[in-house]
């Protein structure tokens, strides 16, 4: 228990350092994912391209290469930021290739008709895709948006790794001055319980007030 | 009779990878006119229908709308399209939105109106077909005949040039039916251009200027109804009236 009471602020700093790589990664992540959808059921051809390949590239590169290749090989094209907002791009991106998809998926269950008829009505593509299709679609996709904001929350430890100061990262902190390995390990696990149950309860939120079918 | 062509199509093709759904397809619509296509299914007549408005796009041939070709996808084709209403057979009103946000909506996103003006507009409309009291409701709350007045509102508050009607009818009751028909007829009296494609071989009588009968991708007959129906030309359309007809 004293792990915890003697060391609250380095707990504390390292809780606050995930919230905030979870929060701005999830931000950029939905916003990067909401695009890439639209792309890809875009009627422009070279958007869905980039869009595929964009979820191609990103869904099947493992999370810490690409965090060597955001944290290591961007300053190389003279690109240097706090390794923080390098950790926040690496997932980010990675997370939107989900969202993505997430998002795709709940476009399909969309009635092609709904579509059909915002468009036979003059409406253009973005209009038909922001105000028929995705306000059904959202209703869909809050539970599987929900569980990969929670992965997100849990992938942001790899950014621990590249010195970038998150909850995991404490127990290093820690062991070296002698605490208990496995209290330790409890006391981040129940940080990493606050934040993933909170964000269930968001969700859980969400779906109770949209995710009602009509 | 076609004295001022409003819809055109010339030489217009259109395939699904092997199969030739339209072939060669010459049609033109002139202002106030009402025509309706029949024909047995598959026979082509719900995809020449949403060809006008592009929602299905062709291999070959031209289309015209007003006497200006159809724009490929982007700004200007939406701007035709909203010069042209459609009907669909599953009504595909917005499942999310009430039957006044319905009507509301193109008029504010695509037409640019105020929203008190819409909804105005759109109230008048409900009346016109009958849903003045339902204005609040959403759409899964109302019966199938219902919905495709309102369907039928919606298209109208575009003030469109004409209207595609894709087997308005074939998914109601056979009770609710005649609701839907008779605000088709009304619409014709007024003058508004018409495509229907139908198996309601009495509104094809009553209100239709011309019918077109459709068979294996092609425009067999295209005649005044009293001609087409009691003295059909083609073997095809012989067979098909004696089928239909029968009960």
């Amino acid at each position: 228990m004293d792990v915890l009471t003697s060391n609250f602020s380095t707990f504390a700093k390292g809780f606050l350092g995930t919230v905030e790589l979870t929060v701005y990664s999830s931000v950029l992540a939905l916003v990067l994912g909401f695009v890439m959808a639209s792309f890809r059921v875009a009627p422009v051809g070279s958007f869905r391209v980039f869009g595929t390949v964009w979820v191609t590239v990103l869904r099947n590169t493992p999370l810490t290469l690409l965090f060597f290749a955001v944290l290591l090989g961007l300053p190389r094209f003279g690109l240097v930021l706090p390794f923080k907002v390098f950790a926040i791009l690496a997932l980010g991106c990675y997370t939107s290739a989900f969202i993505c998809e997430a998002l795709r998926s709940g476009i399909n269950t969309v009635p092609r008709g709904q579509g059909e008829a915002a468009r036979s009505l003059g409406m253009t593509f973005g209009q038909t895709l922001s105000m028929v299709v995705l306000p059904q679609a959202f209703r869909s996709v809050i539970p599987p948006v929900g569980s990969t904001i929670i992965a997100l929350a849990k992938n942001s430890a790899i950014a621990g790794a590249f010195s970038v100061t998150e909850l995991l990262g404490t127990y290093k902190t820690l062991s070296e001055l002698g605490y208990n390995i496995i209290w330790t390990f409890f006391w981040i696990a129940v940080g990493y319980l606050i934040i993933t149950l909170t964000i269930s309860a968001i969700f859980n939120v969400l779906e109770k007030r949209w995710g009602v079918p009509r | 009779m076609a004295v001022d062509p409003l819809i055109e199509l010339r030489d217009v093709n259109k395939y699904y990878g092997e199969l030739h759904v339209l072939q060669d397809i010459n049609l033109t619509v002139g202002k106030g006119e009402v025509v309706v296509v029949i024909g047995p299914s598959g026979s082509g007549k719900s995809t020449l229908c949403r060809t006008i408005n592009r929602l299905e796009t062709i291999q070959s041939g031209n289309i015209r709308l007003d006497g200006q070709p159809l724009p490929a996808e982007g700004r200007a084709l939406a701007q035709l399209r909203a010069e042209v209403g459609m009907v669909f057979q599953s009504f595909n009103l917005f499942a999310h939105k009430t039957v006044l946000q319905n009507v509301s909506l193109a008029q504010i996103k695509v037409r640019g109106r105020k929203r008190d003006d819409a909804d105005k507009r759109s109230h008048e409309l409900l009346d016109r077909v009958g849903l003045a009291s339902q204005a609040a409701k959403f759409p899964a709350q109302l019966s199938g005949g219902q919905q495709q007045r309102v369907a039928i509102a919606r298209a109208l508050a575009m003030d469109p040039k004409a209207l595609l009607f894709d087997e308005p009818t074939s998914a109601l009751d056979p009770e609710m039916i005649n609701e839907v028909l008779e605000v088709m007829r009304q619409l014709a009296r007024e003058g508004m251009t018409m495509v229907v494609v139908t198996h309601e071989m009495g509104f094809a009588r009553s209100a239709a200027n011309r019918v077109v009968f459709m068979a294996d991708g092609r425009i067999v007959e295209d005649r005044t109804p009293e001609d087409f129906f009691t003295n059909p030309h083609s073997e095809r359309a012989k067979d098909f009236l004696s089928k239909i007809l029968k009960h």
